[in-house]
């Protein structure tokens, strides 16, 4: 499904270069959950944007479902986004707009048509349990209550891999453990799912993959564990 | 289909969110196309007026003692088949003899010059009066009818000609140089509006991106706010030239009518039928051009 080849990735920064990933080769199977761990400036970002592809590695190879990723053309990185769904730490929603419009948005920039919208949308809605809360305003709801919202518009479109960048790293402990919930939930559908923290105790409860990265390189691979300190 | 909706909606909102640079925008357009429809019209009216004047100013060719009609003949054919040439006039010398007649007796009492009819005193006066197409060549045809052979004497009216064909084109330039620039500050005022509606949905744009938007998603607003800025500004001069154009043509007749022989305003449907398409194909153009130049540099996937 996901499968990094030897990938590397040096920033430019006007304090000369900063290698961010070293080397890293790394194979994510259909349907797992996977944490990927690692202390500020590990390069869990770098990695996480890698595979969005909102820029290309120094060296290496990106493959998504069997295809080099690196060699998709300009025009075809909006359908191959379209096969990802994306978390962040700060939710990214839109400020002036509802909850219902905010995930509406979402289906239509694939051009799905409204009278499917809706009902796609109530969906997900009570997926992340928000059904009454679609009229409100982002500003109306709590953190936890903005993440679900979020989750709920990284996959009303289906896409086979949700990725997720410090998604409770504003969140405290419950809100942080639903949201987990939530997201075992939508990996138990068949989604695979790639989850980017350093929250240590979120880690150790989920009982998950860990990928544990340090200074750019892969410094450990538990199928089953937890956090691992280096 | 939403997306293009979407992209007429968000466009028509963007101008408004901001409206002081959309009015700069504008009214920058509008100023450099209503110069245009200014200069169209001095332009084409001009060269109306220039054309009637072109084919009176002619060149007057004359010929060695003995000449013969055949070889007079022969040398207008050569002229006739020349570009420039519009149409070639043959005077022959009994013409000339009979208007100069009519010009020195109008009233017919004439019986002394008819008296000379067979000693015809403009016995050499046969002559082809060459009438141009093209005013700017008549250098060049003096120049070719005064190395044929048998031609004595080319008269030919070069000041007239040669001043109205560099005034033309002195305007031509001038106006041409004024519009390129006012182009300019407009697609640089409209490329700004732009960016600033950009800034202000910066987090939406990325949002879009991270969804899957397609590159056109995410700019159609945009070309659709500096098109609709464009259209504005176009219609805003069109409007204006329309009223003026009857305004100044009565005014010019009216307070100039010593010069109405000589100033053939063309109607206002024949400078219209031109200058509404132009003039809306360049302010759409601008507006487009204005924002894409910032959305290529801007708004990538
Ligand atoms: N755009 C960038 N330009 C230069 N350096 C960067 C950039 N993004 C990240 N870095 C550097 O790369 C390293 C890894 O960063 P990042 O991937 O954000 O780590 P993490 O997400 O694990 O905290 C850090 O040293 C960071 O300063
Ligand atoms: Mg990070």
């Amino acid at each position: 499904m996901i499968v990094l080849d030897h990938v590397s990735k040096t920033y430019q920064g006007n304090q000369g270069s900063i290698q961010a990933l070293k080397d890293v080769s790394l194979s994510i199977d259909k349907g797992e959950f996977v944490f990927v761990v690692g202390l500020s400036g590990s390069g869990k970002t770098t990695l996480f944007r890698l595979l969005l592809k909102e820029m290309e590695p120094t060296s290496g190879n990106i493959f998504m479902n069997n295809k080099n990723i690196g060699k998709l053309r300009r025009d075809q990185i909006p359908k191959f986004r379209r096969g990802i769904g994306v978390v962040f730490q700060d939710f990214k929603l839109l400020k002036n707009r509802t909850v219902f419009e905010n995930i509406a948005f979402a289906q239509r920039i694939i051009g799905v048509p409204n009278r499917r919208i809706k009902k796609n949308v109530m969906d997900v809605l009570k997926l992340v349990g928000l059904q009454d809360k679609y009229r409100a305003k982002p500003s109306e709801l709590s953190g936890g209550e903005q993440q679900r919202v979020a989750l709920a518009r990284a996959i009303v479109n289906n896409p086979p891999v949700l990725l997720a960048d410090e998604p409770t790293g504003n969140l405290d402990p419950t809100n942080s453990t639903e949201i987990m919930k939530l997201l075992e939930k939508i990996n138990k559908r068949g989604t695979t799912v790639v989850v980017v923290t350093h929250n240590t105790k979120i880690v150790d409860e989920m009982q998950k993959r860990v990928v544990n990265l340090n200074q750019g390189e892969i410094v450990s691979d538990e199928k089953k564990g937890g956090y691992v300190y280096v | 289909m939403y997306s293009f909706t979407n992209g007429i909606r968000q466009g028509i909102r963007n101008i408004f969110k901001n409206g002081l640079f959309s009015l700069a925008s504008i009214g920058t357009i509008t100023a450099c196309l209503f110069l245009f429809g200014v200069f169209y019209c001095m332009v084409v009216n001009f060269q109306h007026i220039f054309s009637e004047v072109e084919t009176t100013v002619g060149v007057t060719v004359f010929f060695e003692e003995g000449t013969g009609e055949d070889r007079i003949k022969e040398i207008q054919t050569m002229i006739e088949e020349r570009e420039e040439v519009n149409e070639v006039h043959y005077t022959s010398a009994e013409e000339a003899w009979k208007l100069y007649k009519e010009k020195a007796f109008p009233e017919g009492d004439n019986e002394v010059l008819t008296n000379l009819d067979n000693d015809n005193p403009l016995a050499e006066s046969a002559s082809l009066e060459v009438y141009l197409n093209d005013a700017g060549a008549q250098k060049e045809l003096v120049d070719y009818i005064s190395a044929i052979p048998d031609v004595r004497k080319v008269n030919a009216s070069e000041s007239v000609a040669n001043s109205f064909v560099s005034f033309g084109r002195l305007l031509g330039y001038v106006s041409m140089a004024i519009i390129v620039i006012l182009l300019a500050v407009a697609i640089f005022l409209i490329s700004n509006t732009v960016r600033v509606g950009i800034d202000v949905r910066r987090d939406e744009i990325t949002i879009m991106k991270y969804l899957g938007a397609t590159d056109f998603f995410v700019r159609a607003p945009f070309l659709v706010e500096g098109a609709i800025i464009g259209l504005i500004g176009s219609l805003i001069p069109l409007a204006a030239m329309f009223f003026l154009y009857r305004e100044i043509v009565k005014f010019v007749t009216e307070h100039f009518s010593a010069l109405s022989s000589l100033l053939h305003f063309l109607p206002v449907k024949d400078i219209f039928i031109v200058l509404i398409p132009a003039t809306l194909i360049i302010g759409l153009g601008i507006g487009l051009i204005g924002s894409y130049i910032t959305l290529i540099r801007r708004v990538r996937v």
